[in-house]
C-alpha cells in the first residue's frame, strides 16, 4: 500500500483547483530552475537511476529512451507528449490533465531540458475538449509566469510548448502515427528504423513520451531517484496510476505502488469485485490490448510489468477491466476485436485484412456458429497478424483473442456444441 | 561496406543498402508487392518478411537497413509461415477474378500465390465490396482487387509530381481514390497500370481485349516524341493490342509517356491503305503501278529545281537515306527535314543535340529552360529533371511562359530580351550558371522555330560560351526536340544543298509557282493551304492534314509496321522493329521510294534493308552504332541578329494530339477534350 507521503498526484481527484497557484502550493514548480541548471547529464542519469518505465503501455525505460537523443544537433529537437489516451479501460492521463496540468507542463520543461529540446508538443485526444481547454489555460499561465518560453524559469533555457488537438483516431496514439498526424498527414505509423530519436517530427530528432511518464518526472527529480526506485519492486519501480473499471463496487482511478497484488488493488480501492471475489471471471489488467487473465491467476498476480508478463499478459496502461461471472466473455472480446478492426489504419496487410476477419469469426464464435476446428484457425489467424505488422496495433488486436482461447477454450467449444444441438433439434 | 550472412552465405553490399537488396545480391528472391526500387519505401505489404538473428520479430527486409554482421534467413520455416500468412490475408478479400482479369498471366499476386498461397480458402465471411473509381479515359479500376500497396500513390506523388491519388478511410475500409472523383491529369499516369501488382488498375483501352499470353511481343522504340523511349509492342494477329515500356536506364528508365502508350488506336484509324491519284479534282484509289508511273511522269516533266522534298516528324532514317539519294539523282537541292522551320544546322552537331544526355540530367546542378515546356514536349525528360530536383541542390530557371512543370522553377522572363540579358551576363542567373559545377541549358524548339530563330540560337551559343556550358567531360547545351525524325534528318544532312531553299523558301516558292512538285514524306504539321498550289506527292500513313490536298498518295508504314532506325534527341540511333504489317496495300516507305526511283528511271541501287543501312553508315557513321551516342563536336553556330521581343511559346499546345497517329486516336481525343475542359475550369487562382 502506498503511503500518502509517497503519492505523486496529490490532486488526482480534483479536490483542489488545477491552477498555478494551487499547483505551487502542492509543490509543483519548486526549484525547477535549479533542476534545469543541474544539466542534461544529471537529469538523464537521475531518470535512469529511478528505473521509471514508460507509462504508455510498452514499459520502455524512460531514462534510456532520453539518452538516445543526440547530444549535439544543429537545429530543432522536439519533445512530443502523447496525450491521445484512447486505450479502452484507461483514464489516467485525462485525470492528470484535468487536475494536475502543471505537473505535466513542468515535466515537459524538465524532459526538454534533459534532452536539449527546443520545443515540446502535447498531442491531445480530440474528444478531450474540456481537458484541452484546461491544459491550454495552464500553459498560458506558465508562459505568463515565465516558467516556460524564452529563458524558462530564469534558467537561460528556451523552451516553447504547444498543444495540438487530434481528430479522434486510436492509431494516432501510436508514436509515429502521432507524429504523422501532428505533421498534418494521415495518421499512419511509420516504419522503424529510423526511430523518432533519429528522424522524428518534421524529420528532426524527437522523443515521444506518455503524459504520466512526463508528469511524474518533476517529482522524481525533486525527491531523488533513490526515493522512486525504493518504491515497487526491482525493475518495476515507483508508483503507477491504475484505472479500475467494470464489475467492481467502486470503479476508480488510483495511484498505487507498482507490484501491488491485483486482489489487494481491487479490494482496497475499488470495493472489491461485485458479488465477492469468487464471483470474478477474468480481468484484463492493462487496457484492452493485453490478454485477459482468469480468476486463478488473479488470485495471486502482482500488478507490474514483469509479473504480468510471466502470466502471458501485460501491465499495458494499467487500465484494469474487471469482469464477473455475469459476463459473456466471448462477446466481450469480440467487442474488442471490433474496436481494433475499426481503428486499424489500413496501411499494412495483416492488420488491415486480419482485424476484420478476427472480428467476424469472433462474432460467430460468440453465437456458437462455427466448427470446433475454427478455434484453432482463429488462433492461427492471430499468429498471422501478430508480429508481422508495422506497429503494435496488430499485436494488440491479436492478444485479447489469444488470451481468450488460452483460458476459455472450453467455453468456446461448449457454445459450438450447444448451438449444434439446438440446430439439430430444430431440424 | 556492411557484410551480412544471408542463409549462411556471406555477402558484402554498398552502404545504405537494405536487407532486401542484400538478399538479392546473394541471389535470393524475396517476394514483394509494395516495394519498388524507384519509389520510396512503404513497407506496408509485409510480404518481404525475413528472419534476422537477434530481432524478436520477422522484419520487413525492404525497409531494414543492412548492417554489418547481420544474420538473415530467407528460407526458414518462420519466414515461410509469415509469408504464407500475409498472402492468405491479402487473398481473403481479393476476388477470384483471375479468369477475366486483364492482369491474369502477369500478376504478382497470382505468381506468388502459386508459391506461397493456400490451396483453399479458410475465409467464410463475405468479401469486401469496394466501388470502382473514375480515373479518366486511360485507366480503368477494379478496386475490389486492390491490395493497398500504394505504389500508384507513390508514383504520382514522387515521379509524376501530381498529388492526385491518395488513400481515404482506414482499416479494411481504406480505399485508393482521387480526392474528388476526377480524371488524373498527369501525362505519365499510364505507368501506374504497370506498377499495380494486381489487376486493380488496368488500361482502359486495352481492357478485356486480349489475354497476355496470346500476344506477340516485339521490342521497338517509340516515335511519338523525340525521346525515343524503349517500348514493347504487344500484338495479336495483325493488330497492335497495347504498348508497354521496356527498361532502358539511359532513356526512359521503365516509364512511358501516356501519348506513346495509349495513342496506338490511332494506328487503326484513318489509315491510308491504297495508293491514290487525284483525277478531276478527286482522289481515287489506283494500283501501285499506276500511281508510281503517274508520279514518275510528272517528275520527269518537271525542272529539278522546281521539285522539293519535305520531311515529316516521324520519318525513319532508312527512308531519309532514300530521299537523299533520290534528290541527288534528280538533282534537286531543295531538301528540308526541319518541318518546323527551325534554323538548326548540321555542323557542328552539338547545336541540335541534347548533349547532356537524358541520364546526364541527374548530374546537373543548375538548369535553364528556354522556350520549352518539357512536361508536354518530352514528359520523360521532365520526369528526369524532377528526379534530379527531388535529390536536392538543383535550381531550375525558365525563360518562357510559366507552366507547372511539377518542380519549382524560377521564372526569369518570357522572351528573348531576358535571354539576351543572361547571355550577356547582365542577369544574376548567368552567375548561377557560371558558378555551377555542371550547368545545363535546354533550348526548346519553340524558341527556334520563329523568324528570329537563328538569332536566338546565336544568343544561346553566346550564353553557352559565356557561362562555359561546355567543359571537360560535360556538355550542358541541349536542344529539346519534339520530332522523332529531326535529329536523324540532321545527322544525315537532309537540309538544303547549295542553292537550295529552306522551308520558308520552299513554301514561298510554292506560292510564287517556283516550286511545282513537292514530295511530302510524312509531312503533317505544315498548313496545307501553303502546299496546295503544288503537285503534292504525299507519302504518309494517315488521312490527316496533307492527304486532302495531295495529288498522289503513296500509303506508307507506321512505326509499328517497319524495321527502321530512329535517332533520338540525344543522338542515339535506335532500331524499331516490325510488329504488324502495314494495312492494305501500304508498304515500307523506303521501298516505295526505291520503286519510285526506278519508275523515274533514276534507280537508287539499294535493294535490301541491309544495303540501305550500309549506305546510311557511309553517310553518317555514327548511325551505324545502335544505342550508342557518339559525342558531338562543339563549335560556333547561329547567326547574330535582331530579336523579336515576343514571348517564347511551346510548339505543343495540346499534348495529346501532336501527330497523325495521336490525332487519329479516339483515346487521345478524349484526353484532349478533358484537358481542354480542365483548362476552361481553371481560373486565375489555379496554378
Amino acid at each position: 500500500m502506498l503511503h500518502d507521503r509517497d503519492r505523486i498526484f496529490t490532486n488526482l481527484y480534483g479536490e483542489r483547483p488545477w491552477n498555478l497557484e494551487a499547483a505551487r502550493r502542492r509543490g509543483d514548480w519548486d526549484g525547477t530552475k535549479d533542476l534545469i541548471l543541474k544539466g542534461r547529464d544529471w537529469l538523464i542519469k537521475e531518470m535512469k537511476d529511478s528505473g521509471l518505465r514508460g507509462r504508455g503501455g510498452a514499459g520502455f525505460p524512460t531514462g534510456l529512451k532520453w539518452s538516445f537523443m543526440p547530444k549535439q544537433a544543429d537545429g530543432p529537437v522536439y519533445l512530443v507528449v502523447n496525450a491521445d489516451e484512447s486505450e479502452p479501460g484507461t483514464c489516467k492521463d485525462r485525470e492528470i490533465i484535468r487536475n494536475e496540468p502543471h505537473k505535466l507542463i513542468e515535466g515537459c520543461l524538465l524532459a526538454g531540458a534533459a534532452m536539449g529540446c527546443t520545443a515540446g508538443y502535447i498531442y491531445i485526444r480530440g474528444e478531450f475538449v474540456r481537458e484541452a481547454q484546461i491544459l491550454q489555460a495552464a500553459i498560458d499561465e506558465a508562459y505568463e509566469a515565465g516558467l516556460i518560453g524564452k529563458n524558462a524559469c530564469g534558467s537561460g533555457y528556451d523552451f516553447e510548448l504547444y498543444l495540438h488537438r487530434g481528430a479522434g483516431a486510436y492509431i494516432c496514439g501510436e508514436e509515429t502515427g502521432l507524429l504523422e498526424s501532428l505533421e498534418g498527414k494521415k495518421g499512419q505509423p511509420r516504419l522503424k528504423p529510423p526511430f523518432p530519436a533519429a528522424v522524428g517530427l518534421y524529420g528532426r530528432p524527437t522523443t515521444v513520451n506518455n503524459v504520466e511518464t512526463i508528469a511524474v518526472a518533476p517529482t522524481i527529480f525533486r525527491r531523488g531517484a533513490a526515493w522512486f526506485a525504493g518504491l515497487g519492486r526491482p525493475n518495476n519501480t515507483g508508483t503507477k496510476i491504475f484505472c479500475i473499471s467494470g464489475h467492481v463496487n467502486h470503479p476508480c482511478t488510483v495511484e498505487e505502488e507498482m507490484g501491488i497484488p491485483l486482489r489487494t488493488l481491487l479490494e482496497k480501492h475499488a470495493g472489491g469485485v461485485r458479488g465477492g471475489w469468487d464471483n470474478l471471471l477474468a480481468v484484463i489488467p492493462g487496457g484492452s490490448s493485453v490478454p485477459l487473465i482468469p480468476k486463478e491467476i488473479c488470485d495471486t498476480v502482482r500488478m507490474d510489468f514483469d509479473s504480468l508478463r510471466e502470466v502471458h499478459s501485460g501491465l499495458g496502461t494499467a487500465g484494469v477491466i474487471v469482469m464477473d461471472r455475469s459476463t459473456d466473455i466471448v462477446k466481450a472480446i469480440a467487442r474488442l476485436s471490433k474496436f481494433y478492426m475499426h481503428e486499424s489504419c489500413g496501411q499494412c496487410t495483416p492488420c488491415r485484412e486480419g482485424t476484420g476477419w478476427l472480428w467476424r469469426m469472433m462474432e460467430r464464435l460468440a453465437r456458437g456458429e462455427a466448427e470446433p476446428a475454427e478455434i484453432d484457425q482463429l488462433l492461427d489467424v492471430t499468429k498471422e497478424i501478430e508480429g508481422h505488422t508495422i506497429c503494435a496495433l496488430g499485436d494488440a488486436a491479436a492478444w485479447p483473442v489469444q488470451g481468450l482461447i488460452r483460458h476459455f477454450r472450453g467455453e468456446l467449444e461448449r457454445r459450438i456444441r450447444e448451438r449444434k444441438l439446438v440446430t439439430k433439434r430444430a431440424a | 561496406m556492411p557484410k551480412l550472412t544471408i542463409d549462411g552465405e556471406l555477402v558484402e553490399v554498398p552502404p545504405g543498402s537494405t536487407v532486401l537488396q542484400a538478399c538479392e545480391a546473394a541471389g535470393r528472391e524475396i517476394p514483394v508487392f509494395c516495394y519498388h526500387p524507384r519509389l520510396n519505401i512503404a513497407g506496408n505489404c509485409r510480404m518481404c518478411l525475413v528472419e534476422v538473428e537477434k530481432m524478436p520479430k520477422p522484419q520487413a527486409s525492404c525497409a531494414l537497413p543492412a548492417a554489418d554482421g547481420m544474420v538473415v534467413r530467407t528460407n526458414s520455416p518462420l519466414v515461410h509461415k509469415a509469408r504464407k500468412g500475409v498472402l492468405e490475408l491479402l487473398l481473403i478479400n481479393h476476388p477470384l477474378d483471375c479468369p477475366i482479369c486483364d492482369q491474369g498471366g502477369e500478376c504478382d499476386l497470382q505468381d506468388l500465390t502459386l508459391f506461397y498461397g493456400p490451396d483453399k480458402s479458410r475465409f467464410k465471411e463475405n468479401k469486401r465490396p469496394v466501388a470502382d473509381k473514375y480515373l479518366g479515359p486511360l485507366i480503368s479500376t477494379h478496386m475490389t482487387r486492390c491490395i493497398h500497396c500504394t505504389r500508384c500513390i507513390r508514383f504520382l506523388n514522387e515521379i509524376a509530381g501530381v498529388e492526385e491519388l491518395g488513400a481515404v478511410h482506414r482499416g479494411e475500409h481504406m480505399e485508393i481514390t482521387t480526392w474528388v472523383e476526377a480524371a488524373l491529369s498527369s501525362e505519365l499516369q499510364g505507368n501506374i497500370i504497370d506498377l499495380c501488382p494486381v489487376g486493380a488498375l488496368n488500361s482502359k483501352p486495352y481492357e478485356y481485349r486480349a489475354r497476355t499470353w496470346e500476344l506477340k511481343k516485339t521490342e521497338s522504340v517509340d516515335v511519338l516524341d523525340a525521346v525515343g523511349a524503349s517500348i514493347r509492342i504487344d500484338s495479336r494477329g495483325n493488330e497492335v493490342m497495347r504498348i508497354l515500356p521496356r527498361l532502358h536506364e539511359e532513356v526512359n528508365e521503365e516509364w512511358l509517356a501516356d501519348k506513346s502508350r495509349f495513342a496506338y488506336d490511332g494506328l487503326k484509324k484513318r489509315r491510308l491503305d491504297v495508293p491514290m491519284l487525284r483525277k478531276a479534282g478527286k482522289l481515287e484509289p489506283v494500283d501501285w503501278k499506276t500511281v508510281l508511273a503517274a508520279v514518275a511522269e510528272r517528275v520527269r516533266a518537271t525542272d529539278p529545281n522546281r521539285i522539293a522534298f519535305l520531311i515529316g516528324d516521324q520519318v525513319d532514317c532508312e527512308t531519309m537515306v532514300l530521299v537523299k539519294e533520290l534528290a541527288e539523282r534528280l538533282g534537286t537541292p531543295h531538301v528540308e527535314c526541319r518541318q518546323d522551320g527551325s534554323p538548326l544546322g548540321t555542323r557542328p552537331r552539338a547545336q541540335y543535340r541534347f548533349n547532356t544526355t537524358i541520364a546526364g540530367i541527374e548530374q546537373a546542378d543548375v538548369c535553364l529552360l528556354v522556350g520549352t515546356n518539357p512536361r508536354f514536349e518530352a514528359p520523360l525528360v521532365n520526369a528526369r529533371i524532377r528526379k534530379r530536383w527531388r535529390r536536392g541542390g538543383f535550381t531550375v530557371g525558365r525563360i518562357g511562359v510559366p507552366f507547372d512543370l511539377t518542380y519549382p522553377v524560377q521564372d526569369l522572363g518570357a522572351g528573348p530580351p531576358t535571354l539576351e540579358e543572361v547571355a550577356h551576363g547582365w542577369h544574376s542567373f548567368a552567375e548561377k550558371l557560371a558558378a555551377a559545377e555542371r550547368p545545363m541549358l535546354i533550348l526548346g524548339t519553340g524558341a527556334l522555330a520563329r523568324p528570329d530563330g537563328a538569332a536566338i540560337l546565336s544568343l544561346a551559343h553566346r550564353l553557352a560560351e559565356s557561362v562555359r556550358l561546355v567543359r571537360e567531360g560535360w556538355n550542358g547545351f541541349n536542344v529539346l526536340h519534339t520530332a522523332a525524325a529531326r535529329v536523324g534528318g540532321l545527322e544525315l544532312g537532309l537540309v538544303p544543298g547549295p542553292g537550295g531553299r529552306d522551308l520558308a523558301g520552299i513554301l514561298d516558292g510554292i506560292e510564287r509557282g517556283e516550286i511545282e512538285l513537292v514530295f511530302s514524306i510524312g509531312v503533317e504539321e505544315i498548313d496545307p493551304k501553303r502546299l496546295e498550289k503544288a503537285f503534292v506527292v504525299h507519302l504518309g500513313t494517315h488521312g490527316d492534314r496533307t492527304a486532302p490536298i495531295a495529288s498522289a498518295i503513296l500509303p506508307g508504314a507506321a512505326y509499328t509496321e517497319k524495321n527502321a532506325t530512329w535517332v533520338n534527341l540525344e543522338g542515339r540511333p535506335q532500331r524499331g522493329r516490325l510488329a504488324v504489317f502495314p494495312p492494305g496495300e501500304a508498304k515500307e516507305d523506303w521501298r516505295i521510294l526505291r520503286a519510285l526511283s526506278e519508275a523515274i528511271g533514276r534507280t537508287v541501287p539499294l535493294d535490301t534493308l541491309a544495303q540501305v543501312r550500309m549506305r546510311m553508315a557511309e553517310l553518317a557513321p555514327q548511325l551505324g552504332e545502335i544505342d550508342r551516342i557518339r559525342p558531338a563536336e562543339w563549335g560556333s553556330f547561329g547567326r547574330a541578329g535582331p530579336v523579336d521581343p515576343a514571348p517564347f511559346t511551346s510548339p505543343i499546345r495540346d499534348y495529346w494530339r501532336t501527330c497523325p497517329i495521336s490525332r487519329a486516336s479516339s483515346v487521345m481525343a478524349e484526353c484532349s477534350a478533358l484537358a481542354a475542359a480542365r483548362a476552361r475550369e481553371a481560373t486565375g487562382t489555379h496554378g
